[in-house]
């Protein structure tokens, strides 16, 4: 039974590994030009994105209007361009945030254990039982600010999961003989969570760096879409689906694209977390 | 650790959790911008008599801790006072349009399960196979699909281009809000089903390599009593904590429904109070739904001490 299983992996290995390069591939042909648009922005675009023309209306996809216009006038396919930003930007600091305060802190619950673990873990168990989402949209639809304090809210609401997970893969390294000898050796706590555990749980960092990154654009978007994140008239995926609902009889694609890159991102960003997790232990595990 | 401590301390940490929300609902009428006063006089003209009114009825002249205090005792009597916009009662507001979010749920949970029983199972035993490829590849597109572009996807084709079902609001009646409520509920759904057959098809896997299937299978139990027995019984119970947290879920991820199909529920209510700073309606929607989450918590995991011997013995299944 077991020389049965013991024999099956290297025959799928080649397989499964050549799969896993096609969908990173997919992936990043998907990202890359989300970034690249988040970057430059309207200078790449077709048209200026918040120029307004009445007169046209909402105009079907034709040569002039790759993806059509909105009621405004507005071009759908430069609009998604500039709205590259607040879908790349704000997600991308709500996941550095996160994954950085999570990283230490559950480096250091798992680590030095006592008091602190407790604290955090009773902090972590409170901040799960609260609906994030409903948090979001109270928090910011009250107190105001819209998108940056949602940024800032969002990190608070994130770090619980991330902590939990890297105090959970610290804590199987921690009983592990390397980190013993280390400690024999005289090294400083610093020197073995930094040098030594943290390489170790990296996999489980990368991929909540990306996890984080999906859930922000997921919130961000969504309270653009209800109205509490960007501003009126600025260029977002989830206000773009909102404002165009109006008219998605006469341009479909006005809801049709931005609905798809969202879902498309987030899609290709999840995907490589899984990736990214799978080369990476593998990697750790062929240098062993 | 006996049953009994364990549940002493899950309802210890339950009141604990409790406390802290209604503190945390009750604070946000002094984090709002403005003054407490000015946020409930809402729309009405600022008349001295009328804002000494609301400063006896608040007790806005006492200190935070008795201002919690007596906002407390009227809250778990489901007294909440009354909208800042409309002088409406909240709990009234709250009860006009409950059924709609209730049941959008309930047929949200029902769409999931139907859905991801039988398609995280067929994962599970296909592994591997197209069928589970397609599946498993479903299942992370609905996962990532924001519920909000999803809503429109669906309003679009299904309400727009097909014209198979109505575009804004829930109906009269229980048959036409089913109606009505259909694409919501697939909406709804598709997350929380998507949730579901990984964990199926993950415990499907995880059960299949059971040292007791193996035996079973040795000693040559019909497929069907395998199936029955072993399989299903193993693999869906995750599905009762799933579910419970999906409903729990539900109240707070039918904001986002309600709002994209025009639904009169309480979480499009939210974000109309929320954008009126309507702090009353808030703070009441806020501690419900809070508070049913936190409960909905507890109830599964005890649920689980039922249903599940093992976890009622843990020393004997190690």
């Amino acid at each position: 039974m077991s020389q049965i299983a013991g024999q099956a992996p290297p025959a799928a290995a080649p397989r499964k590994r050549r799969r896993l390069g096609v969908s990173v591939v997919l992936c990043l042909a998907v990202l890359i030009p989300i970034v690249i648009s988040a970057v430059f922005g309207s200078a790449i675009a077709p048209h200026d994105p918040a120029l307004q023309d009445p007169t046209l209306g909402a105009l079907a996809p034709n040569g002039t209007y790759w993806l059509g216009t909105d009621d405004l006038g507005r071009d759908i396919f430069s609009r998604l361009i500039a709205g590259a930003y607040t879908a790349v930007a704000g997600p991308l600091l709500v996941a550095l945030g996160t994954t950085l305060t999570g990283t230490v802190i559950g480096l250091l619950a798992a680590y030095r254990g006592g008091w602190f673990d407790t604290v955090a873990m009773r902090g972590v168990d409170l901040m799960y039982a609260l609906p994030a989402m409903l948090v979001l949209i109270i928090a910011v639809g009250v107190l105001g600010g819209g998108y940056y304090v949602a940024v800032v809210l969002l990190i608070f609401l994130t770090v619980p999961t991330n902590i939990r997970l890297v105090r959970s893969a610290a804590l199987s390294q921690k009983e592990m003989a390397y980190v013993e000898s280390a400690r024999v050796m005289g090294l400083s706590p610093a020197r073995i969570i930094g040098v030594h555990i943290l390489p170790n749980v990296s996999p489980t960092v990368v991929t909540n760096f990306l996890l984080d990154f999906v859930g922000a654009l997921v919130g961000l978007s969504g309270l653009s879409f209800l109205g509490l994140g960007v501003p009126a008239g600025t260029a977002d995926w989830g206000l773009m689906l909102a404002e165009n609902r109006a008219i998605m009889d006469l341009n479909p694609m006005a809801i049709v694209a931005p609905a798809a890159l969202i879902t498309l991102t987030a899609t290709a960003a999840t995907v490589l977390a899984d990736a990214a997790y799978k080369r990476i232990s593998q990697a750790g595990a062929q240098r062993d | 650790m006996s049953i009994l401590a364990f549940i002493g301390r899950r309802l210890a940490a339950m009141v604990v959790l409790l406390a802290l929300l209604s503190l945390l609902c009750f604070g946000l009428l002094g984090l709002s911008p403005g003054s407490p006063e000015q946020l409930l006089l809402g729309t009405r003209p600022s008349t001295p008599e009328l804002r000494a009114t609301i400063r006896a009825e608040f007790h806005l002249d006492e200190p935070f801790l008795m201002q919690y205090w007596h906002w407390l005792t009227d809250a778990v009597r489901f007294d909440f006072g009354v909208s800042a916009h409309t002088q409406q009662e909240v709990t009234a507001i709250i009860g006009e349009r409950f059924h709609v979010t209730a049941l959008l749920a309930v047929y949200g949970l029902v769409v999931a399960l139907l859905v991801a029983i039988p398609a995280g199972l067929y994962a599970g035993v296909k592994q591997g196979k197209p069928g589970d490829q397609v599946i498993t590849f479903g299942a992370l597109l609905a996962i990532s699909a924001p519920a909000f572009a999803l809503s429109v996807l669906l309003l679009y084709v299904f309400g727009v281009a097909l014209n198979w079902f109505p575009v804004f609001g829930a109906g009269e009646g229980l048959a036409e809000n089913i109606y009505h409520l259909t694409l919501p509920a697939i909406a709804l759904a598709a997350g929380s089903a998507a949730l579901m057959i990984r964990q199926l098809r993950a415990s499907v896997l995880d059960v299949t390599n059971q040292d007791f299937m193996t035996f079973a299978r040795a000693r040559g139990l019909s497929p069907a009593r395998i199936w029955t027995v072993y399989l299903l019984r193993n693999s869906c119970l995750p599905m009762l904590t799933i579910s419970g947290l999906v409903l729990a879920g539900s109240l707070a991820g039918a904001v986002i429904i309600e709002q994209s199909f025009g639904l009169a529920g309480l979480g499009s209510q939210l974000i109309t109070s929320v954008q009126q700073l309507d702090i009353p309606v808030v703070q009441a929607l806020a501690l419900l739904t809070g508070a049913t989450v936190i409960i909905v918590n507890l109830l599964v995991d005890l649920a689980y001490i039922v249903i599940d011997p093992r976890v009622r013995h843990p020393r004997s299944a190690a």
